[in-house]
């Protein structure tokens, strides 16, 4: 196994664990209308992932940094290509991170509902758009002998990659739906629970069919176990959800993320950006990666930081681990 | 409409619309995670409750700010390859790896310990919550070193070589990369001058109140340490930016030359105090100088000739090929201007302030102020200013706080221009940089989103600070005075509200 190998299995470790946090926080945020009642519910549910959505979204920008770090060209390529989407994304986060921090800095009902709505916009689109990139990444794309993505924008919205967007969101959902029924406490708990049952479902379908797709096109003997894997945890989820066993059912849809995109990461692997125009024009770990010298010192640097982080974030949780209902929340508006 | 709006164009006002907008929060963000930090430590190591209130108000304001950098600093880690791919597959091997650093290792400290401070106030212990606030402080000071080393490779690109096979940038040396003498002295002029901006804010916040009689106590301790820190950076900023300037006169000549508009070499070479000339002739027309500065600027003694304008651009023909490899002189000129003129006064005021404001030294004792009142404006040992001459200082002093923004500012489109049409000084045009495969439209789209987007977001952001500004300190509650002593809060009432909630 060679550095930029090395790299490969990183950076994914990064997206997922992107995919795993920001799941269900994208997913909160979807919660806000599909599951809460009034305006004191939503709050609750915001509040869920008050303390730790921004630590959760930095694992987006430790991927992104990492593979400019380690795959300039995939880098390059990613962004310069997909550029209206990840416009779009970026639009979001500002908005969704600057909605989270001001909504509750004024009291006027108007001021409050439009953040509200920006919250559960914000977080819906880069759920699809992210499933939509992925698709793209893995589908390949049309990419020419310079590294450089020619095709359109209308070229990203193919069948598998809007099934891919469609399965990023539902599963976010439901990791977001069985969170919630986790995170709080009273009525709004077994509420939660009822829509992860029933979201839970229409992800099974959904995450069954997109998977499959992609074992049928690319996929081998390994890329099939993780597929199990990652139907199976699915399954267990719903039937910890049915038993009343929150924790594990939160364990399961975590398990169903990371095995979905470990598994799409398998399938793209020795590729990072495979081109439909020419194979032999696809980036690859290999023509895509930074000098060995390079992957050194990153290897390095992230091997004593990723540990690290994982520590104290982890702790963060510990410190927020009590559930939360409408009497917990704080009386003033500052 | 070809040369106006070229990709290359379109990219670079991209760039510099969203990165200057980005660096109106960076400054305020280092400054305030440490002042705040220091006043929650005297409020752990005292108990005074005026360093609560302190903490708790600054801290609002603080995150009101920080929200905005942390949100505006996602595109920044986006944007080289969305409209820079070019740049990006050249310089990834050695510029990407400080940008993955920054993220990995002070993105994740910032965040994580900046939701542990906001929401613990009823979880931590008072020692634990002030702890996170320090490592918030410490991850916005990493942030920016690892940020400004990757800036000053670009300046003054060492520790790699050029890889014909691959053609690019290959890391050879990440040690030299993270410490040659442009990234030490940037980084050390940056964070001073961040201190410079937060000391700023705090005195002319503090000015606001005081003025009208309003929080006398937080204020006075607020107006203390924000003088303090504002003359202590002004100093550091001071001799940072001469340092800087020194490294620059060695490194790039020709942003130096353009910052003095000196056209051709002198020996010994004037500061100039005020210049219009003729760019395409390459002279002024109108000169005010001072004899010999600008010899001690570059080279710390008042006869060494400064090579001009004209000169560095020979020699660059020279040794890179024909072109023209000037900057935009004016832009340079006055923005040099701009940053040292704003960043002083800023510190002028502070430093007069200072002396106006001292409690005991060379003050008769009939004009000490108590705790509880706001200080008298004393001149001299007996005398003080008039009331007219009092409101103009705490006016000047209420304005002086969006000083240090504008000549930060100005000091980043210096640089930045200065090294034009460089964007890796002596290795990458600019013009190579752009992403080919990134269409007009598309550029522009962006263009217009981000600029449209900040500009509302900065009128939402500057209303929220007004009115939290305007507030004031809150009183303090039971639970405010009483931290938890157990991490996780030890209430035994499972219905106890929480003491912050979004």
């Amino acid at each position: 196994m060679q550095l930029h190998d090395v790299w490969f299995v990183l950076i994914a470790f990064l997206w997922v664990g992107y995919f795993f946090l920001e799941g269900f926080d994208f997913g909160i945020g979807v919660l806000t209308k599909l599951l809460a009642r009034d305006r004191r519910e939503r709050r609750v549910l915001i509040n869920t992932i008050g303390p730790v959505w921004d630590g959760n979204e930095v694992w987006l920008l430790s991927a992104a940094g990492g593979t400019f770090a380690a795959f300039p060209d995939w880098y390059a390529t990613l962004f310069s290509g997909f550029y209206l989407p990840v416009l779009l994304i970026l639009v979001c986060l500002i908005l969704r991170g600057v909605a989270f921090e001001y909504r509750v800095k004024r009291p006027e009902e108007r001021w409050q509902r439009n953040w509200e709505h920006t919250i559960f916009w914000t977080s819906l689109l880069p759920a699809v758009l992210w499933g939509v990139i992925f698709g793209n990444i893995v589908h390949g794309v049309k990419i020419n002998a310079h590294k450089e993505y020619v095709g359109g924008l209308l070229d990203l919205f193919h069948p598998y990659a809007l099934l891919g967007g469609l399965v990023t969101l539902v599963l976010f959902t439901f990791h977001g739906a069985v969170f919630a029924s986790l995170k709080t406490v009273g009525d709004i708990r077994e509420r939660a629970r009822r829509t992860a049952t029933a979201v839970g479902l229409i992800a099974a379908v959904l995450v069954t069919g997109f998977l499959g797709w992609t074992q049928a096109d690319k996929g081998d003997g390994a890329s099939l176990v993780v597929l199990v894997v990652a139907v199976a945890a699915l399954v267990a989820a719903l039937a910890a959800t049915r038993l009343g066993r929150e924790g594990w059912a939160f364990v399961f849809s975590g398990v169903t993320i990371v095995a979905a995109v470990a598994m799409l990461f398998l399938t793209l692997f020795p590729n990072v950006m495979p081109s439909t125009l020419n194979e032999s024009w696809s980036l690859t770990v290999g023509n895509a990666s930074s000098s060995p010298y390079t992957l050194k010192i990153m290897t390095w640097g992230a091997g004593f930081a990723a540990p690290l982080v994982m520590l104290y974030q982890g702790w963060t949780y510990w410190v927020f681990r009590k559930r939360i209902g409408t009497q917990h929340l704080a009386a003033d508006a500052h | 409409m070809e040369l106006a709006l070229a990709p290359e164009t379109l990219a670079r006002w991209q760039f510099g619309i969203t990165t200057v907008y980005h660096f109106l929060f960076v400054p305020l963000t280092i400054s305030l995670a440490a002042l705040v930090a220091g006043l929650e430590t005297a409020w752990v190591r005292t108990a005074k409750q005026k360093y609560l209130k302190a903490t708790k108000f600054w801290g609002k304001l603080f995150l009101i700010n920080i929200a905005m950098g942390v949100v505006t600093g996602i595109v920044q880690e986006f944007q080289f390859g969305m409209n820079w791919s070019d740049y990006s597959r050249f310089v990834g091997d050695v510029f990407g790896a400080p940008l993955a650093f920054e993220a990995l290792i002070a993105f994740f400290f910032e965040s994580t310990f900046i939701g542990l401070w906001i929401f613990g106030w009823d979880k931590l212990p008072k020692k634990i919550h002030c702890f996170c606030m320090w490592m918030v402080s410490i991850g916005t000071i990493l942030s920016a070193y690892f940020i400004l080393a990757a800036n000053s490779w670009m300046q003054h690109p060492v520790g790699y070589k050029y890889n014909a096979g691959t053609g690019r940038a290959e890391l050879t040396d990440f040690w030299k990369v993270l410490t040659q003498d442009t990234t030490m002295v940037v980084a050390f002029h940056t964070l001073t001058a961040a201190f410079l901006t937060g000391g700023a804010f705090m005195v002319g916040i503090a000015a606001f109140h005081l003025m009208r009689k309003k929080h006398i106590k937080v204020m006075r301790t607020s107006l203390r340490l924000g003088l303090v820190t504002l003359v202590i950076a002004g100093v550091l900023t001071a001799i940072s930016g001469d340092s800087l300037g020194k490294v620059m006169f060695r490194q790039q000549p020709m942003k130096m030359a353009a910052a003095e508009a000196l056209w051709d070499k002198e020996e010994p070479a004037p500061f100039s105090v005020f210049a219009y000339g003729d760019v395409e002739k390459g002279h002024n027309d109108v000169a005010i100088e001072i004899p010999g500065l600008l010899s001690f600027l570059a080279h710390s003694d008042f006869s060494s000739p400064v090579p001009g304008i004209n000169d560095v651009n020979k020699s660059e023909q020279q040794k890179f090929g024909p072109g023209d490899y000037r900057p935009n002189i004016p832009v340079a000129y006055w923005g040099f201007r701009w940053m040292i003129g704003f960043g002083m006064s800023s510190f002028a005021i502070g430093l007069a302030g200072l002396w106006l404001t001292r409690k005991k030294f060379w003050l008769s004792p009939g004009l000490r102020t108590g705790d509880e009142e706001p200080p008298r404006l004393a001149l001299t040992k007996n005398k003080v200013l008039g009331a007219r001459l009092s409101k103009a200082y705490w006016s000047l002093a209420f304005v002086t706080l969006g000083f240090p923004l504008i000549a930060n500012s100005w000091g980043w489109i210096f640089t930045e221009m200065g090294r034009q049409p460089w964007v890796v000084y002596g290795v990458l045009r600019t013009s190579d940089a752009v992403s080919p495969g990134v269409s007009q439209a598309e550029v522009l789209t962006s263009m217009i989103v981000f600029t449209t987007l900040y500009a509302i977001l900065a009128v939402v952001e500057v209303k929220l600070l007004v009115k939290y500004i305007k507030a004031g300190p809150q009183e303090l509650s039971d639970d405010d005075l009483n931290p938890p002593t157990r991490i996780g809060g030890d209430s035994a009432d499972a219905d106890r509200p929480m003491a912050f909630s979004y």
